[in-house]
């Protein structure tokens, strides 16, 4: 893909405000629509777009499969964990009030934690995804379409 | 305020007549390359429908996952199979009376449905007030949604992040965790 030099150009710029965007609709999502799931989604849609511009070889570069595998697990267990830090409190599990003294903060403080696992473990898991079915594909020329 | 709704009609009428025609492309065409493209424009004009019904936080994630993630991927697929879909080996008459009485079924049970956006709706009058009252109490954050996704309902979305890792185990499973000869190429970039 070296002879796009649009491609390039255009992914370079759109690149780092999805990024950022994707940020702002995780953590804005309590006030704004979105929140982890849109989130996780829009941050690997960064990293596909990489990926399509500049190969998968350079996505697996910067994004090691199987640290992505990792993260994925570990966002799920953030938001499992949670539930389980709750009850180890005195609450019920996924009690939110277990975790600040004000009640109203309490359940910010949830909803807060909660949506970073989501976000964490489904643009891991997107992301995976794609270079699952990606890496596996023989090389193909522009024409092959 | 009339202006308003009628405007918001015609978008509806717009938005629903492309739906119509790109879901008989979709069922025309044979090239697979452009049925992902056009399952996309789908989810897109989806999208732009739950907009109009004031529904953002689902518009969102059409528009991110059904237009964007799923096309990226059902087009990862296509590259390993081929790009041109059979023709069909038997009648399409059967399929089509099945289609045809099941629709004709939906649409004689919508008649029963009362009326759209209606206030005394039991959508509105069952749990949404409670949570709309609750959460600016409660929870202290303007979206209802987020309040309902990940406090009132959260055990529901946790389930929901563990059906997403398990689609990654199951793919991961079926495909290999990644190609054995990429595996060495990174293996040997680490070394470097």
């Amino acid at each position: 893909m070296e002879h796009h030099s649009i491609l390039r150009v255009v992914s370079k710029l759109l690149i780092p405000p999805m990024l950022v965007f994707a940020l702002y609709v995780q953590f804005h999502g309590e006030y704004s629509p979105g929140g982890g799931f849109q989130a996780g989604v829009v941050f690997a849609a960064a990293f596909i777009l990489y990926s399509l511009v500049h190969g998968i070889d350079a996505l697996i570069k910067i994004v090691p499969p199987r640290a992505l595998h990792v993260f994925s697990a570990v966002g799920a267990l953030i938001f499992a964990g949670t539930g389980v830090v709750t009850m180890l409190l005195g609450e019920p599990f996924l009690g939110y009030y277990a975790l600040a003294e004000n009640p109203v903060h309490a359940q910010e403080w949830g909803i807060v934690i909660v949506e970073f696992g989501v976000g964490m473990t489904v643009a891991s898991v997107m992301l995976s995804l794609f270079i699952a079915f990606a890496s596996h594909n023989p090389r193909l020329d522009d024409k092959d379409w | 305020m009339t202006a308003n709704v009628i405007g918001i009609a015609i978008i509806d009428i717009l938005l629903f007549t492309f739906l119509v025609i790109t879901a008989i492309a979709i069922v025309r065409v044979r090239n697979l390359f452009a049925v992902a493209m056009l399952a996309g424009v789908f989810s897109l004009l989806s999208a732009g429908l739950f907009v109009t019904l004031d529904a953002m936080d689902v518009a969102f994630t059409e528009a991110a996952v059904g237009a964007g993630i799923s096309t990226v991927l059902m087009l990862g697929t296509l590259a390993l199979t081929v790009r041109e879909e059979k023709p069909p080996s038997h009648s399409v008459f059967l399929p089509l009376l099945v289609c045809l009485v099941t629709g004709a079924a939906l649409i004689y049970g919508t008649l029963d449905m009362p009326p759209f956006g209606a206030a005394d709706n039991p959508i509105q009058t069952h749990v949404a007030p409670e949570y709309l009252q609750r959460t600016p109490e409660e929870i202290g954050i303007p979206n209802v949604v987020a309040a309902v996704l990940a406090s009132y309902r959260g055990f529901d979305t946790m389930g929901e992040v563990f059906v997403v890792f398990a689609a990654l185990v199951g793919v991961l499973l079926l495909l290999g965790a990644s190609h054995p000869k990429r595996d060495d190429d990174v293996a040997d970039r680490e070394k470097e």
